[in-house]
């Protein structure tokens, strides 16, 4: 087979060639074939839906190839199941979080493998591994703890110590930035710099373009299942990659729209329970309002709280300068707020039903006719969706869980835009969404500002937040820390209130 | 964009008998019982095979709403059992009329499923719990009431419900049966309850945060449970022509069967109701035959188990399959 990479054949560890994945409906992978070099740090970029979670998937035996396959360490290797993978030597830390939330942080790291003596668990040796490797990572976290009470970054962590604790030559890290905050990037890039000196080889896969420039040696870019370019990352331009990986030219990142900043529209004061201490703010109409902070920093907990989500012990809020007080999100939601959380699978999606039911599901009356449903007003709705957030589907039918990542926190966002609200939350709105959709969505972000909604955003991506927001709360340890106007916007300003 | 749309259209057959696998072990099941037992394939039987179906089917439209909310409600049958004792006393002891010895039977029914449904909501007593809890209490209270004697002397005017035949062809029970389930599918897709059912079962956070008040969606399943087990429990009565203590016992497993058998998941969310009536059809079918062919009664339980096991698997494997496409 012709090695057109130009990578010495002895310095190939993974070699793929031709490898093709059809689902109902769908050509996810087309005739892919690429090669990765020994040692390096290989980056994948695409948008979302162009096949990357789907190639990993091939690699690490989650799904068989239509056709096609692919050589590792030289060999021509048949993955059926992920262990044959893990044995192999090739880990994969997944897009999505896949831990035993009953089990502690130990437990999961070593799950399926517990350390043993003598065929007895050897709880001390296991706990002390795991406790090295969280330390290796420089981050606190209690092993024994149960992975249920973790953070959604927290979590991403133990899979990240998962896959290492497998001895992998190669590993291969589904989007594992686009939960971590800045701080535990940093901790992330540190891990993979020590990987690539020991010989370990890494594929990244990432939507925020500048982390490729800082970890990657090399890039490959994907369009609609398609391989369509590698190359080194020195030397190459940002707009470059950019416009190979989407097909066009974007121009502006981060689309700011005019708007007219009004009246108050909601103001918390004194938000207290267990969470967050005294927490006030205010939004404005046509404001939109950016909440920064590491992860923990009581950032959802607060808008859980004004949602109703989450219980208050004390504080009051007004809309409209009237006091309210919600008894339940249905109350929240009466007043016309929203709230977009965080968490896609847990807890924005219902992810075995179709992506026009969810769409529906916050207002069904609006697409009811006298009192029933109607297929025909629902199917409209979520069309128009789906077209306003260009999401990737063969149909409205489609299962939401047979989305890629991406296009499932769409549907999330469609779902919630699909209810005409006033004030409207976001919590990491763009997690896992590709650049071109990303200035798409900050487009309908600014438009929702410029309709006069009142738009708070909660982000631990510090350029979309600058870019985007009027105005930046900083949270730490559950209080707000501070605040500034977007004509003192700086990552400075706004790091040092996040860690004090 | 909604890439080639004209493909959702040639899949809907595909989609039909997806929804409804069921179909082909029943067409299976009516071949090999045509071939060896000799008097299955007459009208006759087939409204035989009907009206034995149509109590556990009416009973699983119940056990329906609870699955598709996440939960399995073991308490069910005992409920048969209880209704119909009350039922049954209230018409015979007190001389109520059936209409209102009806009514009586209905609230006791909706008052154990709210207690069910209170402890698994407010309580958040784990459904398993609660409802095998139930299960005793109901039970234990008929044979209480009963001095675990039948109660006979049923009135003739309620003779019909269970015994009587529309033109002389349909039984009532199977026109019965049908008619709920036409209520049952009209709900479950038409109403906003029925999809704030699904969603509950399918993501309960994900549901509370899209504003469903999912703890009233919950109390209403076990509710809707509450209904069909009185249902049940007077065309039992009816067609026993006596309030016995220990009718509908196993009922709820037999509906859980049907449920499974017809499509729906037990991992909640996912279920249509057509399908439940094809699973006690087919059930009803595999113990039809088994008794032309003598098979010993005993027997046709192990069989039984088997089927339940076999339905179960099958469920689990599907869900293996679409976890792993996550
Ligand atoms: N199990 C599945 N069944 C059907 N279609 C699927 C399945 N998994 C993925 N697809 C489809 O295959 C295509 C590629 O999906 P994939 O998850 O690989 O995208 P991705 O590049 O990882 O995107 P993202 O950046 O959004 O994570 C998408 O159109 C998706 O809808
Ligand atoms: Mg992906």
């Amino acid at each position: 087979m012709e090695n057109n990479s130009g990578i010495p054949a002895a310095e190939v560890i993974l070699d793929i060639r031709g490898l093709t994945k059809v689902f109902p409906g769908v050509k996810a992978l087309d005739d892919v074939s690429l090669q990765v070099r020994r040692g390096s740090v290989h980056a994948l970029i695409g948008e979302n839906g162009a096949g990357k979670s789907t190639l990993i998937k091939i690699l690490s035996g989650v799904y068989q190839a239509t056709s096609g396959e692919f050589w590792f360490k030289g060999q021509k290797v048949h993955v059926e199941k992920p262990l044959d993978a893990q044995r192999l030597g090739l880990s994969v830390v997944h897009q999505e979080i896949k831990l035993v939330e009953t089990l502690s942080v130990a437990e999961n790291i070593f799950l399926g493998r517990p350390q043993c003596k003598s065929g007895l668990i050897n709880w001390g040796a296991m706990r002390r591994e795991a406790r090295r490797m969280v330390e290796d990572l420089n981050i606190k976290l209690d092993v024994d703890m149960e992975v249920s009470r973790l953070s959604i970054a927290q979590k991403q962590i133990v899979e990240i110590c998962k896959a290492l604790s497998f001895n992998a030559e190669l590993i291969i890290m589904d989007e594992p930035s686009a939960t971590l905050t800045e701080n535990e990037l940093e901790c992330l890039f540190d891990i993979i710099a020590r990987l690539r000196s020991k010989g370990i080889t890494v594929i990244y896969i990432s939507h925020r373009m500048e982390e490729i420039f800082k970890v990657a040696d090399s890039v490959s870019v994907l369009r609609d299942g398609k391989h369509i370019q590698t190359m080194p990352v020195a030397g190459i331009e940002r707009s470059q990659l950019i416009s190979l990986m989407v097909g066009r030219e974007i121009g502006n990142e981060y689309p700011k729209l005019p708007a007219r900043i009004g009246e108050v529209a909601l103001r918390a004061e004194h938000l207290t329970n267990r969470k967050i201490h005294d927490v006030s703010f205010e939004v404005r109409h046509g404001e939109i309002l950016g909440f920064a902070g590491l992860v923990g920093a009581g950032r959802t907990e607060t808008v859980r709280a004004v949602f109703a989500a989450d219980s208050l012990t004390e504080g009051s809020l007004y809309i409209n300068g009237t006091p309210v007080k919600f008894h339940s999100v249905r109350d929240a939601i009466r007043h016309r707020i929203a709230l977009i959380p965080e968490d896609r699978k847990e807890q924005g999606l219902v992810l075995g039903m179709s992506i026009k039911q969810n769409i529906s599901m916050v207002d069904l009356n609006n697409v009811c006719v006298n009192g029933l449903l109607s297929g025909r007003k629902e199917q409209q709705l979520s069309i128009e969706m789906i077209e306003k957030l260009s999401i990737a589907t063969p149909s409205e039918e489609k299962e939401v869980r047979q989305l890629s990542g991406g296009n499932q926190q769409k549907v999330v966002l469609a779902k919630w835009l699909a209810v005409d609200s006033d004030i409207v939350i976001l919590d990491e709105p763009t997690r896992g969404i590709d650049v071109g959709a990303k200035a798409e969505i900050y487009r309908l972000i600014g438009m929702l500002a410029q309709q006069g909604k009142a738009v708070i955003m909660i982000s631990s991506d510090m350029p979309e937040l600058i870019g985007v927001c009027d105005r930046i709360c900083v949270m730490r340890e559950g209080t707000i820390s501070g605040s500034m106007d977007r004509e003192h916007f700086s990552q400075e300003a706004i790091l040092d209130l996040a860690v004090s | 964009m909604v890439q080639n749309k004209a493909r959702s259209g040639h899949l809907t057959l595909l989609h039909f008998f997806s929804d409804y696998v069921i179909i082909v072990p029943i067409l299976l099941l009516i071949v090999i019982w045509t071939i060896i037992a000799p008097n299955f394939l007459t009208y006759n039987n087939f409204m035989n095979v009907l009206r034995q179906v149509s109590m556990v089917a009416i009973l699983a439209a119940g056990q329906y709403f609870m699955i598709c909310t996440g939960y399995i409600d073991f308490a069910l049958g005992a409920l048969v059992g209880l209704c119909g004792i009350i039922f049954a006393k209230a018409m015979v002891d007190w001389s109520l009329a059936p209409g209102l010895a009806a009514v009586v039977a209905l609230m006791v029914g909706l008052l154990c499923e709210l207690v069910s449904g209170t402890l698994v909501t407010n309580f958040q007593l784990p459904a398993f719990v609660a409802t095998l809890g139930m299960m005793y209490i109901g039970r234990g209270l008929c044979y209480v009431i009963t001095n675990s004697y039948p109660i006979s002397k049923i009135p003739a005017s309620v003779a019909w419900i269970g015994r009587g035949y529309i033109a002389n062809a349909i039984p009532w029970p199977v026109a019965i049966m049908i008619g709920v389930y036409v209520i049952v599918t009209f709900v479950s897709k038409k109403t906003k309850f029925g999809r704030f059912v699904y969603a509950t079962g399918g993501n309960r956070e994900a549901a509370h945060l899209s504003g469903i008040n999912v703890n009233l969606i919950t109390k209403c399943s076990f509710l809707l449970g509450g209904l069909f087990s009185t249902l049940t429990a007077i065309i039992l009565v009816s067609r026993l022509n006596s309030g016995q203590p220990s009718a509908g016992t196993g009922y709820e497993f037999q509906a859980v069967i049907a449920c499974v058998m017809g499509g729906v998941s037990l991992a909640g969310g996912k279920g249509k109701a057509p399908g439940v009536i094809l699973g006690a059809i087919f059930v009803g079918l595999l113990t039809n035959g088994m008794t032309l062919i003598n098979v010993d009664s005993n027997w046709q339980q192990v069989v039984q188990g088997v089927v339940l096991i076999l339905a179960i698997t099958f469920d689990v494997y599907k869900q293996r399959r679409q976890a792993s496409t996550r």
